[in-house]
């Protein structure tokens, strides 16, 4: 019985081998090392935040700055509406998108692996009804209906991370299905049924360490999409008005007329930021794909 | 070669038969689309009907009403019926084109939607055309020489356009080139569609229209256009190895007329697939650039109905999203199966 849940290390080589092989691997792309690095100095940036940005930077009523004023001395890039500094803003910003980017990546990702792999182990009715249900949300516009569903919800993080994780599951379930249909067709999943494996331990113990990577992989992704959708929600002014996010930032400079003011300092950053971490996760995450299937390759 | 191209009789025949199987493929697509549609408006009731705690309370937000009042609104709401009654008065109702009745403008959603789908329609249209040409002739050329500076350019230029919120871009030209910036002048309109002090009609309108367009459509363009570059770059490399190239080459081609003549053709199936599909997304990606421009079309009008929140419009909206989605991804489907004979035989 023991056995058959360690059968997969019989057949391969063993993961700590495998995942030194990838890490050499990655470090020959340069591209994935740059996004690599401009996301550990954004994370850095966001959890060290709070030992130098306090309340009363942040706070409209306790800062004193000048008001909507281009760059000058203590204000390297320039003050909202309100006479905060942008620069701490964006800082401060990087903490509430990320974490966003991430809780809704992770739903994203809880949602989409459970749905692939019920589909792709109940082959029967269950699973095609469950892909039916995928290609029905995929036919669906995924703003529009995010755009619904929090505007349903009411305003908040809360309802736009589930606005999100509910518009964008349906890829990592195609994902999640294909894999694992093709890992239950090895022959260690046989071995583990007719030692009397039961579904769920089959879908835990076998199926999902062997789909792993590949989820991992795709949440990079996922989160650079996130990022990009909580911005586009909280812009059309369905987050939580009172919480900082690049998003929100740009939402505020919008309808406080940064736009007709000319205060391209205000509308730069945020998006910049915005910019830079969506194109991090998006080279680490083309990087990883490259070494994970060198098919890939060329492209 | 001619064994090869040339047609044998047993494959026209084969042909005749798979011709004939065009009406039952139109069909099967055609009722998974209306189905498509079904399922739409069972997650647009759901949403609308049954999430908010109480419709009655959100319309009547910030105004003081009496418990008459309250009741008298549930019932002309129909609220008190039960679920399944609502639902099919609801699926009813859209079918005959009635979409509801928008609490913000006290006029019919459909007629707020028609009056809006030109400007969406013309916006649309022309970021459409300029980003599948553009990205396209991007695609082709960087896929055909991989790995070269162009490639490596226009790859790159396309993967950041894709990393920036559209919204964003849209602010950014906005204030570079119709606030101006130091010594850029204004040189477009700030907002709307058309200057309300200039003739509405003749050259003059089609001049200011134009000149209208060009902010909101180049800020679509400049997002879009990266998608269909690495569309066309993965199916142009797709083709590459292929031997008919080879082929054409050993005949001596010119290396230009093996792309255009041969690759070309070959490698567009996928993305005319893309294209369709994408189509259907870009409706709702006009949304931010409506909102930032207020373009006055069905994203602008999302985004009006986003503020109050009027959730009759948004539902409304929701739906014409969803159905054009639903009608190029049907259109999709079609299309490949006249282009591509391999879809045919299956």
């Amino acid at each position: 019985m023991t056995a058959a849940t360690h059968a997969p290390a019989a057949l391969e080589v063993p993961r700590h081998h495998a995942f030194g092989r990838f890490c050499r691997a990655y470090a020959k792309r340069p591209a994935g090392l740059a996004g690599l690095g401009l996301l550990v100095a954004f994370g850095v940036l966001a959890l060290v935040a709070p030992l130098f940005i306090g309340d009363d930077q942040l706070n409209v009523i306790k800062v004193d700055g000048p008001q909507l004023s281009p760059p000058v001395d203590g204000y390297p890039l320039g003050t909202d509406q309100a006479g905060r500094s942008v620069l701490l803003l964006v800082i401060w910003g990087a903490r509430e998108s990320l974490s966003i980017g991430i809780i809704a990546t992770a739903l994203t990702v809880v949602l989409g692996s459970a749905v692939g792999l019920l589909a792709g182990h109940y082959q029967g009715r269950i699973g095609q009804s469950l892909m039916h249900v995928t290609d029905w949300f995929i036919a669906l516009p995924s703003l529009p209906l995010a755009i619904s569903l929090s505007a349903v919800l009411g305003q908040g993080a809360a309802s736009i991370t589930i606005a999100i994780a509910v518009t964008s599951w349906t890829a990592t379930a195609r994902l999640v299905r294909a894999q694992t249909l093709a890992v239950e067709a090895r022959p260690f999943i046989e071995r583990a049924k007719v030692l009397g494996a039961g579904n769920t331990q089959i879908m835990i113990r076998h199926v999902l360490p062997n789909v792993m990577p590949l989820i991992l992989v795709s949440s990079t992704l996922t989160v650079a999409s996130a990022i990009l959708s909580e911005a586009t929600l909280t812009f059309l002014g369905l987050g939580d008005p009172t919480s900082v996010t690049w998003g929100s930032m740009l939402q505020a400079a919008f309808a406080g007329g940064a736009v007709t003011a000319g205060a391209w300092w205000y509308l730069l950053p945020p998006g910049i930021a915005i910019l830079i971490v969506v194109l991090g996760f998006t080279l680490v995450g083309r990087a990883v794909e490259h070494v994970l299937n060198p098919r890939m390759v060329g492209r | 070669m001619s064994s090869l191209t040339a047609p044998g009789p047993a494959k026209v025949k084969g042909q005749g038969v798979k011709r004939s199987d065009l009406l039952p493929y139109l069909g099967s697509k055609l009722v998974a689309a209306l189905v498509s549609f079904f399922v739409t408006l069972v997650i647009g009731f759901v949403i609308f009907s049954l999430m908010p705690a109480d419709p009655v309370r959100t319309l009547t937000r910030g105004r003081p009403t009496s418990e008459a009042q309250l009741a008298q609104i549930r019932v002309q709401l129909g609220l008190d019926d039960p679920v399944w009654e609502r639902f099919l008065t609801f699926v009813g109702n859209t079918l005959k084109g009635e979409l509801g009745y928008s609490w913000q403008f006290q006029q019919s959603v459909s007629s707020l939607v028609a009056d809006r789908l030109g400007p969406t329609l013309l916006l649309m249209g022309t970021a459409a055309v300029l980003s599948i040409a553009l990205g396209l002739w991007l695609g082709i050329r960087s896929g055909w020489r991989h790995g070269s500076l162009f490639d490596r350019i226009a790859s790159s230029a396309s993967l950041t356009l894709w990393s920036v919120p559209t919204f964003w871009l849209g602010m950014i030209l906005l204030v570079t080139f119709s606030v101006g910036i130091g010594p850029i002048p204004s040189l477009f309109p700030a907002g709307g569609m058309a200057d309300p002090s200039l003739p509405q009609e003749g050259w003059t309108h089609v001049v200011d229209v134009a000149r209208h367009l060009v902010l909101p459509c180049l800020t679509m363009v400049l997002v879009v256009f990266a998608q269909y570059v690495t569309v066309m770059r993965t199916s142009i490399i797709d083709e590459m190895g292929s031997p008919y190239l080879l082929t054409a080459r050993a005949k001596g081609l010119t290396d230009d007329a093996v792309r255009r003549r041969h690759a070309v053709p070959n490698a567009l199936l996928p993305s005319v697939t893309m294209i369709f599909m994408h189509l259907g997304i870009l409706v709702s990606g006009a949304i931010t650039v409506e909102a930032v421009y207020s373009w006055p079309g069905l994203g602008y009008l999302t985004y009006e109905a986003l503020k109050i929140p009027d959730l009759p419009l948004l539902q409304g909206t929701f739906i014409v999203f969803s159905a054009s989605v639903i009608i190029m991804n049907l259109l999709a489907d079609v299309v490949y199966r006249f282009l591509d004979p391999r879809v045919r035989a299956q």
